[in-house]
């Protein structure tokens, strides 16, 4: 743990003095930049195709700048306004998500990494085993039929607030980072298990709440897969699957259709980039805050309990 | 890491179950919100898999519908939609292990001899991206790159007089296929490196000097020290990778579906949903899931015992 600062900052070879800039180090570089290219250049194209003229896409001369600058196929998303919409629905479920997970997580990590709690094996159990082994697609979909849940916004929140990997991300970090003596320091006092909880343990564990906060947010907000299960009604649709359906279904055709009331004037080409554009920006705006956090997750995970 | 062997021995010894919920029921309480979710949304699913014995009729429900044995099996095992998904799952998995896996290991090397920390932590902030996006956005801008007459990659290549006519990157089989796997390879690459560049941080510096001193090149360096200082490491993520030889990621293979590459893009996630959301074989469908379930699961147990006799820290 004491490494932990350095980690990822220093070469850890010692020999910073003595090296030169060697052919070595250049390959390394060059290869180093070309992969960052492709993780960055099919984004900059996008943009530009998304704010360039319909004729100047149409010739297929746009490459990293935009040729006939317009804003003409973002004016129709949002006079449309259905993937705005949804947009903001995904907002909504992904808050209500993160905060009803959070409380999940912790109300499930925290008693099983006591280790005085009886029966802990066994409630530890009752709770790994959904992460082995899943009924599958067609049982679970049966299943929530019956709970009247297809077609509500709960389907994509209550199902999957409990999540055994955030489970034991938490627990690992309550056993590993919160001292023993501290917890029983309080107990003698006379502190009871929620005073514990709320005034020792969640002040101490704000890095990992915040960690997996985010796992929790960023996994809702990127999956679709349930969307399609369990969703039918327009309006009940996250963002991804809004996409999913506009650009990646429509290969053959390329028909990016908004609705048909309004006039779009774009063409399909430079309609779907904008729509592409529109739900990726937020990602691209995020991550590069967020990715410390993810990378403390993986790092808590990587240590079993 | 375990601290399961530091005990306290005046909270945990002999407790009957009275004195336990006397001074612990809050815990108690606490966790009845994850096993309350856990019942209703997982284990009341469990009875429902009775269906891969029985005709499951929709309209009928679990009572009408007839008993049939093991038949749903025979049936699954005959299916040549069956065979053929399995087949390419378990082709792509191997393909997919082959190719993804080794990457991150590359990389992570290469960024370990990286001198530039400020150089390094761009590149690494960049390499991450693609983790954070989903197959939806990916799928899209894989879409909108590689068409065969209007996506980029292809107009640049014939502009530069590489090719004379687009390559069908995702809509032809075998490019499909090659297509997908570095799509694969790209999205995991830089997030994969995260946990070897962990590893590397853990071995000792004076490891290197006395090498440097000795006179070995970069070269016997990684291959003589860095690489056997994070085996544990790398042995434990194969195992763990080959637990998962038969799963599906069913939005990855959804975003890249066209019909003409059905052949190579049919697989496990795909033949369940289409047969059973679709097309209405719940019990076939079901019988597909539990049968890759319990491989899945046995493929796992196999892993950690693996691990575990190889002296590492196990999966379970």
């Amino acid at each position: 743990m004491a490494k932990k600062e350095r980690e990822f900052d220093t070469v850890n070879d010692g020999s910073h003095a003595i090296r030169k800039f060697t052919i070595g180090d250049f390959l390394i570089i060059f290869i180093l930049v070309i992969l960052c290219l492709t993780c960055i250049l099919p984004f900059i194209h996008l943009a530009a195709k998304s704010v360039s003229s319909n004729t100047a896409v149409m010739q297929k001369s746009v490459v990293l700048w935009p040729k006939g600058f317009n804003v003409d196929a973002y004016k129709s998303i949002f006079q449309d306004g259905t993937l705005v919409h949804s947009f903001l629905y995904s907002v909504e479920v992904v808050l209500i998500f993160t905060a009803l997970g959070m409380i999940t997580c912790t109300c499930a990590a925290y008693p099983l990494s006591r280790k005085r709690l009886k029966g802990r094996a066994f409630l530890t159990v009752i709770l790994m085993i959904p992460m082995y082994f899943s009924a599958g697609l067609i049982p679970t979909y049966l299943l929530y039929k019956d709970l009247n849940l297809l077609n509500t916004m709960w389907v994509l929140i209550l199902p999957l607030i409990y999540s055994s990997y955030n489970m034991l991300i938490m627990k690992n970090y309550f056993q590993s980072s919160i001292p023993d003596s501290l917890e029983e320091a309080a107990f003698l006092d006379g502190a009871n298990n929620f005073q514990i909880l709320f005034r020792i343990v969640l002040p101490l564990s704000l890095p990992i709440i915040a960690t997996l906060s985010l796992f929790y947010a960023v996994g809702r907000w990127n999956s679709y897969a349930d969307n399609k299960y369990y969703i039918t009604r327009e309006g009940l649709k996250m963002i991804q699957y809004k996409l999913y359906q506009l650009v990646a279904s429509a290969t053959e055709a390329q028909t990016a259709t908004l609705s048909e009331a309004i006039e779009v004037t774009s063409t399909p080409e430079v309609l779907q980039a904008a729509c592409i554009m529109f739900a990726t920006i937020p990602i691209i705006c995020v991550y590069p805050f967020l990715q410390k956090y993810f990378v403390k997750g993986v790092m808590v995970g990587a240590v079993k309990g | 890491m375990s601290v399961r062997s530091v005990k306290a021995p005046s909270l945990r010894e002999r407790t009957t179950w009275k004195k336990a919920i006397r001074r612990d029921w809050h815990l108690y309480v606490l966790l009845l919100l994850p096993v309350a979710l856990v019942i209703l949304f997982n284990y009341a699913a469990y009875p429902g898999l009775r269906m891969v014995f029985m005709d499951y009729k929709p309209a009928k429900g679990y009572d009408g519908s007839k008993w049939v044995g093991w038949e749903t099996f025979a049936k699954v095992f005959r299916d040549k939609d069956f065979i053929r998904a399995l087949k390419n799952s378990i082709t792509f998995n191997l393909l997919d292990l082959l190719v993804s896996f080794p990457t991150p290991i590359i990389l992570a090397l290469m960024l370990n001899e990286l001198r530039f920390p400020r150089f390094k932590k761009v590149t690494q902030t960049i390499l991450y991206l693609p983790h954070f996006l989903s197959w939806v956005i990916i799928g899209a801008v894989a879409y909108q790159l590689f068409k065969p007459s209007t996506g980029i990659v292809n107009v640049l290549m014939m502009k530069w007089g590489w090719i004379s006519e687009g390559i069908p990157f995702l809509t032809e089989k075998g490019h499909w296929a090659a297509t997908y796997l570095l799509i694969g390879v790209w999205q995991g690459m830089g997030w994969g490196t995260i946990i070897y560049l962990a590893a590397i941080t853990g071995i000792s510096g004076e490891l290197y000097e006395a090498a440097m001193i000795d006179g070995a090149s970069r070269m016997q360096r990684i291959w003589h020290i860095t690489l056997p200082g994070i085996r544990s490491t790398i042995v434990v993520l194969l195992i763990m990778n080959l637990g998962r030889l038969m799963g599906s990621n069913f939005e990855r293979l959804d975003v890249f579906a066209n019909t003409q590459v059905r052949d190579y893009q049919y697989q496990l996630a795909i033949y369940v949903y289409e047969k059973g959301l679709a097309s209405s074989k719940f019990s076939m469908a079901t019988a597909v899931g539990l049968f890759q379930s319990l491989v899945g699961l046995i493929l796992v147990l196999i892993s950690d015992r693996f691990a575990k006799a190889l002296g590492e820290d196990g999966l379970l």
